[in-house]
Formats: C-alpha cells, structure tokens, sequence
C-alpha cells in the first residue's frame, strides 16, 4: 500500500519599495504595500481562491482525500489585510478536519542560521497565529525553502514537534528510496519526511512544458507511476508551492482539471489512501536513519543555500541584519521590530541572487526588482533607516539617564 | 565575399565611438574571411590597416577633381557646431590644419561623387554604408552596382541633436534607410527610434549589438598606480563628448546628491564639447569645484587610466543608441551606471541602471556603489565577468547573416 502525502507551501513576502538614500531618516515607509496587495489579489484571483474551491470539492466528495499546508505569517497576515475570503476559504479547509496546518518562522525567514533565539520567537508568533486563525497546534515542522541539517533536526525534536520536512537528497538517500519516513541521524523520535522531488516537479515544474517527453501528463499516467512505488515504498511526499495551481501553471494548462481528478483515479487502487504529515508520522516507523550534515535547501539543481546567501551582497546584508538583533529588541518599539523582522524574510536576499544565468527565470518569478543589486540597495537603505532609528532611541536613553 | 564599406572615420582618425565601432567590425569580418575595401574621406599618406582594404578618396584617381576630402565634419557635428568643431577636435585629431572644407554639406557631396569611382572600379558583392553623411555613397553604389546596400545606423539624428533635428540630415537619413536593403541598427534602442522617427518596417531591421575588442592591449595594463586620486577617495567618472546627448548635466546635478551623504567622493568629467562650459560654471555654481575634475578629451591610453582609476562608470545619456564604452569601462574592471535610455542596457545584467532624468534615483545608486563594499565587490566581479561575453565575432557572424540575406534579396 502507499500513501499520497501533500505539503502546499503558501507563502508572500512584504517586498520592499525602492526605498532610496533620500528616504532614510525622513519616512519609515519601507515595504511596498500597493504592489504587495497587488499581487495578493492576483494570485489570490489565479490560484487560492480557485485551488481552495477545487480542495473543499475534493475533501467533501473524498472521505479518505487530505492535504497539509505550511502558510507563512505574513502572508496570512496579508490575507487578513488584502483578501480576508483566502483567508476564509483556508479556514473552511481546516475545519474539514483533514487538512493540517505545518509550522514554520511566522517571517518565513532564515532566522535559524543567524539567531537561535529569534528562531524560536518568531516560530512561536507563527503557532499563536495559526492557533488564532484556525484553532490548531502545528505539530510538524518545516524550515523556510526546506533548509535541513541533523542539527535543526535535532533542534526541531527539542521544540517537540513529531517530524520535519526535507527535500528528497539523493546524496544523502543514496541507493535508498524517499518514499519511506526516516529518522534524522542523532535524534530519538523525530521522523523525516523527505519531498519525492521527481513526482512533485512533474507537477510543480513539468506539468505544461512541451518539450517534456510525459507531456502531457495525465492523472491516469501519474497514478500509473505513483502505483508502481507500491511494493518498494509507503508514502509519496508531494511537496510543492501552492502557487503551482493556476500561477506557475496557467488554468489553460489544466492543472485544475489535473487536481480535481487525480484523486479519484488514485484511489481506485485499494491500497492507495492519504495522510498528512503528522498521520505518516505516526502511522509508518522510520525505515532507516539519514545522515544531513550540510545545509540543504529545495532549491535550484544545486539545493543548497547559494540562492539565498551565494554572493557577498546576500551574505554582508544578513548579517547585517542580525547585528541589531539585540539592539531592535532592547528598543522595546513593536513597529521597530515588526519592521525589522519582515526584512528577515527570506525572499530579500532571494531578490539579490546574482546566479542569473542559469537558474533565472525561477529567480525573477515575483521579483519586484530589476536587479538584484537594486533589491540590495533598497534593503541596506531601510536597514540603515532601522539603524538610524536605534541611534535616536540610544539618545533618548541617554537623556533619561542623565 | 567582398565588401564595399564606406564610413566617415576609421582609427586612429576617428573622433568617436563610430571609427571604433566599424575598426572593430571590420576585424571581426576579417577574421571570418570576409574582403573590405573601407572608404573615408581622408586617409593619412602610407597609412594602412591589416584588416580592410583602406581608400582614402583624398586618394583616388586623377581624374577626380578633388584630391583630398578632409572634411571636418564628425558624425556627430551639427552646422551650427561645425566652426568649433573646426577649431578643436579636428585640429587635434589630424595634426592639420589647412585642408578642410567651409561646409559640411558641401564635403558629403564631394564624397559622394568619389563614390561613382569607387563602385565603378571595386569589385563587390555587397554595400554597407554607416551613418548618414555615407548614404547617398552608398544609394550611389547601389546605382551604379545593382549590388545590395545595408544601412548601418549607429546613431538617428534625433539621438544626436535631444529631438530637434537638422532637416537636411534627417532627410538624408531617411532617403538611406529606405533605399537599403536591410537596416542595422545597433540596439533595439535604436530600432525603436528608427522606427519612429522614419516609419521604417521592424521587419526591414535587423539589430546588431556590439562587442568590445579583446585584443585592446590596454585592457591587461595596470594602470591603477598613475591615479591621481592617492587618499582612497570613492571616484565617479563621467567619460563622453560634454554635449546634450549625453546628459553631462544631469551628472552633475547626482553629484551634488552624492556629495551631501559621500563627502570624500571625487567626480571625473572626461571629455569635452559644446556643453564644457556651461558644466564647469554650474559645478563651480553648485560647490563642487574641489570635488569635480574637468579632464577634456581623452584618447588612447588615458581612456583606461580614467576607467581605472575610477570606483564608478556613470553613463547618464538621454539617448545612446549603443554606448560601447560601457563594455570597456566593465573590460577595464570598473563597474557602471548606465542610463535606460541607452542600447547597452538592453543587453548587459551586472549594472546599475536607472532613467538619466531621475538624478535621485542616479545620486541613490551612486551612493549605494559608493557606501556598501559588498555591492561594488559583486558588482565589479559580475560585470567584467559579463564584459567577455561581448566579442568581436558574434556582431561580424550576425553582420553576415544579414550580407546573405541581402543577397539573396537581390537574386
């Protein structure tokens, strides 16, 4: 028997406006809140208000059907601004019953590297959140773009959570399959669920591409192929970016058709049935343990985390970032660090990925920038602005103390 | 394949970027085994180029009546600026002095009527002719030969003179580019601008974008040791002709920007023109006297000490059909700041960029190069990276792409 095992990720960063040198110290405006509600509406208009349909139509008329989803803080955060029907519709998601909502840093930020400590705030203002919205406690973890090691997973089992999500790394797998739940090396309990990145990205990526010898995929070729783990594997983890329905993948291609029928066709096998994430966990032992000592991503062919930290503009900015850490939170100011912390997340310094040539268009896929030096120039001017905030705080301070 | 080229300068007698341009066409022709014989109005005695077939018409045959067509008119001249024109850049360029002709327009038809001879005695497959002071030579050829023409464009007459164009060379440009065959036109940029300006068809448009010539023994010089700027201060360079085209004002309106928040920051202004003045006035006028350096012309050797010393490259045109000397300040290890409004914009990721009207937007990425090591470090790394993508052979293969097409035009 096996298990279909869907993760959506839904995720929109606040992006930044150009926010020029002439801006520091005269406005705090710094995130570009026409564009972002812009494009909250559309793709809630091409893919969560549809795709939500086509999931409830799928939950109701398949008793055994269910899915998960990790939804960064800011994005339900816009939601509740911009599109509070998502928002709605996710909540009728939820309350079915058999949709599960994952855990993640509320900034969708790459905190973990940086700061323990505002790792675990910002994963804790994510919970409180989701405990708000829908009523649930997450109790699987999955790190921004699926950044992994034995060590988070280590740290993720001290949080408590029951298992983590990790890209499918073949290095790592070797001869072994993903489509079993395994063991983080050095950890007691805490399973791994690894993404089976071929059968996600002949969805996620391949669906519409011509130049594909499956094209054009359909539900009865999928499950054919979904089938045949039967015997060798448990589980498929079939983890993918929501915006895949209706955004990456246009309607014209028939992805929704694609959805709404492939769970049909995947249960006519007896075997066959789905799990959320917590449900594998429990339901399936660890096969073996897998050893991640590097960091590893979802990302680009090299899943690592080049995309986010290769160049110099990426690594100087972050940590620049961190350094007033301390600072922002000893300022005792919510808007500061509500401020500081949505430049945590992890799509600024995706912006200025200079690695163009080969992985672009994936790159420029909602990038509010025409460079990547440009989104550098727009982050340092408002962290500057952050910085110069702190300095008049330190002298009001000051004062006082005099 | 034989090609007859006629073009107004050819280095080292050139004033501008048009004599690099088709030297460095014309190389990379010949290293594809393509035969030109190049066709200028003046070519120095015993003077020779290893790639083309050099024909000065000052040289031709006796019975042409005119010896030696040395006109002064550069491409970029306008009637009005032909007089200083005469006194400055000429002088300097051929070291004489007495041989120029009183009209320009005067000297076009001299060397047009030199263009019977020439496509009567060469032997051609094709005509390429290069900006407009060579299209009715090259409509002539075309005459006489029946052998296809293609018009080079590498700058319209609106670029030249900010949208007021002289009627007379207008005109001319328009009754070349629709006698040609096929259009070049060194960036889309530029297609656009003919495409408005003279309602010529995209299809009849092929762009061709330009590449920088790496054997340019300059670009392997050091020459940072003979910077004059020895106290670590941040150098913004400004390196074109000092005229309206290409925005010397606007640079100088970003720099007082810059000054207020990079106080060490030293401003370079290499080149000279009509506008010289009026830019020393206004930087005297604007404090920056201390801070912003007129340089005049540069040439040679000096174009690569400039870039070199230089943090910054900062193209400001307001219309720059290509701008090639963006690729050599990126050859030269000096990152840049182009303006939209320019055809090298169109095909180069690793800079910095930004609408030449907008000086907030120039002055705030000045400032960022200038402030934040992390991006002048990527940056610089990138761009002369992406400066060796830009050769000599990819416009020649797509320049004969476009011959055979033409040929085959014209059965």
């Amino acid at each position: 028997m096996v298990d279909i095992c869907f993760y959506f990720q839904v995720h929109q960063p606040y992006r930044l406006r150009q926010y020029s040198v002439f801006d520091i110290g005269n406005n705090h405006n710094y995130f570009d809140e026409e564009k972002n509600r812009e494009i909250c509406l559309k793709v809630a208009r091409k893919c969560y208000l549809p795709t939500n349909l086509v999931m409830l139509e799928l939950l109701k008329r398949h008793p055994d059907f269910k899915i998960s989803y990790s939804i960064s803080g800011v994005a339900l955060e816009q939601f509740e601004e911009y599109a509070p029907d998502v928002l709605e519709s996710f909540k009728e998601l939820v309350k079915t019953g058999r949709v599960e909502i994952l855990s993640e840093t509320y900034y969708h930020s790459l905190a973990y590297l940086y700061s323990k400590e505002e790792f675990i705030e910002q994963v804790e203002k994510h919970k409180k959140l989701v405990k708000r919205l829908f009523n649930v406690t997450p109790t699987v973890f999955r790190n921004t773009e699926l950044i992994y090691n034995n060590e988070i997973a280590k740290f993720i089992e001290g949080m408590g959570y029951k298992a983590i999500i990790s890209e499918g790394l073949d290095n790592a797998l070797g001869w072994r399959s993903p489509n079993f739940v395994y063991r983080p090396y050095t950890t007691d309990k805490i399973k791994l669920l690894m993404k089976n990145y071929r059968l996600s990205d002949d969805i996620a990526f391949r669906f519409s591409n011509k130049g594909w010898a499956e094209w054009p995929l359909t539900v009865e070729k999928f499950t054919q192929w979904a089938n045949a783990v039967n015997g060798s594997g448990e589980i498929i983890n079939l983890f993918m970016d929501y915006e895949t329905f209706g955004e990456h993948q246009w309607e014209d291609t028939g992805i929704f058709e694609f959805l709404r029928h492939l769970p049909n066709e995947f249960l006519k096998h007896p075997d066959n049935g789905f799990v959320t994430p917590t449900e594998a966990a429990r339901k399936f032992n660890a096969h073996d343990v897998v050893d991640i000592h590097n960091l590893s991503s979802w990302a680009d062919i090299e899943r690592d985390l080049s995309a986010w930290l290769g160049n110099k503009m990426q690594q100087s900015s972050i940590k620049e970032l961190y350094i007033v850490e301390k600072l922002v939170k000893e300022a005792n100011d919510k808007k500061l660090l509500d401020d500081w912390r949505k430049l945590t997340t992890s799509d600024h310094f995706y912006y200025m990925c200079t690695k163009w040539f080969a992985d672009g268009d994936v790159h420029k896929y909602f990038n509010p920038y025409d460079s990547p030096y440009d989104s550098f120039i727009a982050f340092m001017n408002c962290l500057n602005d952050i910085i110069l905030r702190l300095k008049e705080k330190d002298l009001k301070i000051e004062i006082k103390d005099n | 394949m034989k090609v007859l080229m006629f073009g107004w300068e050819f280095p080292p007698i050139k004033s501008g970027g048009l004599g690099t341009a088709c030297k460095d066409l014309a190389k990379g022709l010949s290293n594809r085994d393509i035969d030109i014989t190049f066709v200028m109005p003046y070519v120095p005695e015993n003077h020779a180029d290893e790639h083309v077939n050099l024909i000065g018409t000052n040289r031709l045959a006796k019975n042409f009546t005119v010896k030696k067509i040395n006109s002064i008119l550069t491409p970029y001249q306008t009637t009005d600026q032909y007089s200083e024109a005469k006194n400055t850049i000429l002088y300097a360029k051929t070291g004489q002095k007495d041989v120029y002709g009183k009209d320009i327009f005067n000297e076009i038809e001299r060397y047009s009527e030199a263009a019977k001879i020439i496509a009567t005695e060469e032997d051609y497959d094709v005509i390429h002719v290069h900006d407009w002071m060579t299209y009715k030579a090259g409509i002539i050829a075309k005459s006489i030969s029946g052998k296809p023409l293609v018009a080079h464009i590498h700058a319209t007459e609106f670029d030249r003179t900010g949208g007021n164009p002289n009627d007379f060379i207008s005109h001319r440009e328009y009754e070349g580019l629709m006698a040609a065959d096929i259009v070049i036109a060194n960036s889309n940029f530029t297609k656009n601008n003919v495409m408005k300006a003279y309602n010529i068809p995209s299809e009849k448009i092929d762009v061709v974008h330009w590449g920088i010539d790496e054997d340019n023994p300059h670009y392997n010089l050091n020459y940072k040791d003979e910077s004059p700027f020895k106290n670590g201060e941040k150098v913004v360079l400004f390196l074109g002709r000092v005229t309206l085209q290409k925005g010397p004002d606007y640079f100088v309106d970003a720099a007082r920007k810059v000054k207020d928040h990079v106080p060490d920051a030293k401003f370079v202004v290499a080149g000279s023109g009509d506008m010289l003045p009026r830019m020393i006035e206004k930087a005297a006028h604007l404090g920056l006297s201390n801070d912003m350096l007129f340089s005049g012309f540069l040439k040679g050797a000096d174009v690569h000490k400039a870039f070199q010393m230089a943090d910054l490259y900062v193209m400001p045109s307001v219309s720059e059909p290509f701008g090639l000397v963006a690729l050599e300040s990126m050859k030269n290890n000096t990152p840049t700041l182009l303006s939209n409004q320019s055809g090298v914009s169109e095909v180069v990721t690793n800079a910095l960029k930004t609408d030449f009207w907008d000086t907030n937007s120039m002055a705030n990425k000045i400032i960022a190069a200038l402030k934040y090591p992390a991006l002048m470090e990527d940056l610089t790394e990138n761009s002369f990276a992406e400066s060796k993508k830009f050769n000599l052979d990819e416009p020649a293969r797509k320049t004969i792409d476009i011959y055979n097409k033409a040929m085959n035009f014209c059965g």
